[in-house]
């Protein structure tokens, strides 16, 4: 008697545990809306975020990003350093451990050969590997014992956390692709599109750009995780219905990127089924200024070095159109709780965000207009000021997006305020962003005096972003108009930072570093930074365990969401 | 009949030939990048390999020919293939793939075509049995109070958008009411009554919103056409030798009326083929509309320039049905 009395108050106590520790799979279905469907589940081919997403409940790397921005072992034992001595001295080498007893989906253990194997495939002849930028400079990657994968770099690495981290560059299984090297990577159907992983859920049925349908992974390594016995990943519509499908008919669990108009928001919000959650990663609009002159009579060396810009670089005109500029305004129209003013063009993770730019916080007509005054530029009879016949007269260009317009009209009236006239632009975002060196009217050969669009970096590390301002990276003929130096900026002293960041490997000494070099920008006006823009989605009030993550998927910790009871 | 269709199909040929290469020329000339809707974080040289593994590098002329050679002679030997087991489709026979997906375009089609089918089908077939009825009542009281009505809806039918009657059906009745889903799942299979009346729930708001659009296009038709024919001399002739007048407008006049009609409702078919893209984006029912436009948005040139050759060959085919109908309906047509 006293057994069964005391099994069934352990019984009790179970019942009574709270959601957390629920058994697998005993919450149900849970339902996810992405509005952009998903194409595959092979984040290698193709590089789109809501590919990235999708893929990262299914495929997971040795560490992926917390949202503090902290690197958090997820294969691996743990995230090696130079003081846990897991980086080598000379910054060449890395050693991984991987957790011990990991099995994939199929049942087999998950070794170091799989992570060879990741590298070989994302760097594969022909393969097309949109992460290949991940596994630049990897020698070769060692695999002394199954459990232990060395990445050997031919350069020294500072960072090495750009292989098998983030959900850019998560492990694929050996088995399953080997016959899918190179070329032969996009007839795999199968395997893109159900791969077998280690994370939480793995995929039952793939409906390209509609809906995926995934279960809880049997062989997933905590065995009492996760609490949804199946996924319901639905993919198509637009922003609005997805955020209205979670906000307001509560069909749905999570819904991503709701790129609304903050009051629409607030309104979907109110009906209380759900809540929206914002983070912040590394976005930031921005407008960028033309060093070169983009005038036409220069033929094809229009907007390049050849030819400096008659007045856009005199500095007293950069500064004058930053002051000009009300960043409060603009974020509250534009992005609401979604977005925050910035100054910096590096804006997080928080400890490399510069203050000592926050000056542009405040919008100054007046002190504009003196600051032209002084350098000599005068209004002309129609208002516009002019110096040596040359009338500050610009061409504002963007991309065609309903905020980006509404933000063009708001500064063209302030920058007509101080007397500077400009002309507006928008290109449909495809053709701007396209890279087409026989197009035109792309960002990266900036026919155009000024540009606004917003950029971003991957992962928490600034070196590669903070080097697309380096002199060679300018857009030019020679590069068939590649390259991220959008304004054309040339500065010895900023390009020696860039090389001292490339072997400088102590946290501390890279973070003042990449905070000199986002003050020079700042302080130069090269870039006038607008708005730190946040990812925002909406989760169902019932949904648990959810967590945001502006620095890696936002599905990331997929495993600890449980039903609210 | 017989040689007039095999002629008009041999006609066919040449036709669809000069179409696939307009198609294809179209889609690849314009300004689209399948990596443009890529982050910015991705480099251009890698986007660049991207490219080349999609035989962008390739000249247009080769990438032409491949893909009718695909088109014509693998596909059809995949799908032999896949439907009697047989492998006659060789290792180095690649089929269409889809820039995005990088999975079969016929794959993808087969996938999406139940649920346009089913949708899109049905309010094609809803719409036809409202508008014949209202078309003939119209007609035949012309300027009543059910013509003024008629023509009143038809008008909004005809003028109101279907993005906005969807978003207004899915704020009354899935937001307020909350009797239907607001997004549809292409993933419910109809295995009882219970998942049948979920698959009614889910259709009601998409069936209903076309169906007014296209019951509006041919209610119209139906009674211009019965308007044409009831000032008839054989009408009065009709009613002079006593007959009711139910048969007067059911047998003479409606069938007479109906010629017309039928090849308006024949070529109306393909349109079903190609899915409602603005219907099927407010309800997420994810088919051949669909499809389509997220193909062009992406920039998937083998998708884009596949389906709409398929659509042409749907128009070309509805209409010689049209036409050979015409022929079957009105003994005073003959091809011959």
């Amino acid at each position: 008697m006293r057994a069964k009395h005391a099994l069934l108050g352990a019984a009790a106590a179970l019942a009574l545990a709270p959601a957390a520790f629920a058994e697998r799979g005993s919450d149900g279905q849970v339902n996810i809306i992405y509005w952009q469907g998903p194409s595959t589940m092979n984040p290698y081919l193709s590089g789109g975020i809501k590919e990235l997403e999708a893929a990262s409940l299914s495929l997971e790397p040795l560490a992926r990003y917390d949202p503090d921005g902290n690197m958090v072992p997820f294969l691996a034992e743990t995230v090696p350093t130079l003081e846990n001595g897991g980086v080598s001295e000379d910054l060449k080498s890395v050693t991984w451990k991987i957790k011990p007893g990991l099995l994939w989906s199929d049942g087999t253990p998950v070794t170091s050969a799989d992570v060879r194997f990741t590298w070989q495939y994302c760097t594969a002849e022909g393969g097309g590997c949109s992460q290949s930028e991940k596994y630049n400079d990897v020698a070769d990657v060692e695999t002394p014992d199954e459990l232990t994968a060395i990445v050997r770099f031919s350069v020294p690495k500072p960072y090495p956390y750009g292989p098998f981290v983030g959900n850019q560059a998560p492990i694929l299984q050996a088995a399953q692709f080997a016959d899918c090297l190179g070329p032969k990577a996009p007839g795999c159907t199968s395997a893109n599109f159900m791969p077998v992983g280690t994370g939480p859920f793995i995929v039952t049925d793939f409906r390209p750009n509609d809906v995926i349908a995934l279960k809880a992974n049997e062989h997933y390594r905590d065995p009492e995780k996760p609490a949804f016995s199946t996924v319901n990943f639905k993919g198509g519509g637009d922003a609005m219905a997805a955020g209205r499908s979670v906000l307001e008919t509560g069909e749905y669990d999570f819904a991503w990127n709701l790129q609304l108009a903050p009051e629409v928001l607030d309104q979907m919000a109110a009906a209380g089924k759900g809540e929206v959650e914002v983070a912040f990663g590394t976005l930031v609009e921005r407008i960028m200024v033309n060093f070169t002159d983009p005038d036409p009579k220069w033929g094809e060396r229009r907007a390049t070095a050849d030819h400096p810009h008659p007045f856009l670089t005199d500095k007293a005109v950069r500064q004058a159109l930053s002051m000009a500029i009300d960043r409060d305004l603009l974020t509250e129209i534009g992005y609401g709780q979604a977005g925050r003013t910035t100054c910096n063009v590096l804006a997080a993770p928080e400890i490399y965000a510069s203050e000592a730019n926050e000056g542009c916080l405040v919008q100054d007509i007046e002190g504009a207009k003196a600051l032209l005054d002084q350098a000599g530029w005068v209004p002309g009879p129609d208002g516009v000021r002019q110096k040596d016949g040359m009338r500050l007269s610009m061409l504002f260009q963007s991309s065609t997006n309903a905020v980006r317009q509404d933000f063009q009209a708001l500064i063209k009236q302030w920058w007509s305020e101080i007397g500077v006239e400009s002309e507006l632009r928008n290109v449909d975002a495809s053709v701007f962003f396209g890279g087409d060196p026989g197009s035109p009217d792309t960002f990266q050969k900036f026919y155009a005096d000024v540009e606004m669009y917003a950029n971003s970096f991957d992962g928490t590390d600034p070196e590669a972003y903070m080097a697309n301002w380096e002199c060679k990276q300018a857009p030019r003929p020679e590069t068939q108009w590649q390259g991220n130096n959008m304004p054309r900026y040339c500065n010895a002293a900023y390009d020696a930072l860039v090389a001292e960041m490339a072997k400088t490997g102590k946290m501390d000494e890279r973070i003042a570093l990449a905070k000199k070099m986002n003050d020079i920008l700042m302080q130069d006006y090269v870039i006038l930074p607008l708005v730190h823009r946040g990812r925002v989605s909406a989760r169902a009030t019932s949904l648990g365990g959810f967590v945001m993550n502006a620095w890696d998927s936002e599905l990331w910790n997929a495993a600890d969401w449980y039903r609210v009871k | 009949m017989f040689t007039y269709t095999i002629r008009r199909l041999l006609i066919a040929i040449p036709t669809l030939l000069v179409i696939s290469l307009i198609i294809f020329l179209v889609v690849t000339l314009a300004p689209s990048d399948p990596t443009a809707n890529l982050p910015l974080s991705i480099p251009s040289e890698v986007r660049a390999q991207m490219r080349e593994a999609l035989g962008l590098n390739e000249p247009i002329l080769v990438r032409y020919l491949l893909w009718l050679r695909q088109f014509f002679l693998y596909e059809p030997l995949h799908m032999l293939d896949q439907a009697f087991g047989l492998s006659l489709a060789g290792e180095d026979m690649q089929r269409i793939l889809s820039w995005q997906t990088r999975s079969p375009v016929a794959d993808l089609i087969v996938q999406r075509l139940p649920q346009t089918l089913w949708v899109v089908g049905t309010s094609y077939v809803v719409g036809v049995l409202i508008a014949l009825p209202i078309g003939i009542a119209s007609a035949y009281r012309q300027y009543s109070w059910f013509d003024q009505i008629g023509t009143f809806v038809s008008m909004v039918g005809f003028s109101v958008p279907t993005f906005f009657t969807g978003v207004l059906l899915i704020v009354i009745f899935s937001v307020h009411l909350g009797w239907f889903p607001s997004i549809y799942d292409t993933t419910l299979r109809v295995t009882d009554l219970s998942t049948f009346w979920l698959q009614i729930k889910q259709m009601i708001m998409p069936v209903a919103v076309l169906a007014l659009y296209n019951a509006a296009q041919i209610s119209r038709f139906m009674r211009a056409s019965m308007l044409d024919n009831l000032n008839q001399d054989y009408v009065r002739t009709a009613r002079a030798k006593g007959m009711t007048e139910r048969v007067v407008v059911l047998l003479h006049v409606l069938r007479n009326s109906m010629i017309p009609v039928v090849t308006v409702i024949a070529l109306g078919v393909p349109t079903v083929f190609g899915g409602a893209i603005i219907t099927e984006q407010v309800f997420k029912v994810n088919g051949i509309g669909q499809l389509l436009i997220i193909a062009i948005q992406g920039g998937d040139v083998p998708t884009v320039q596949t389906l709409t050759f398929i659509f042409a060959v749907l128009i070309v085919l509805f209409n010689l049905i049209a036409d050979v109908l015409y022929g079957l309906l009105d003994p005073r047509i003959r091809y011959d």
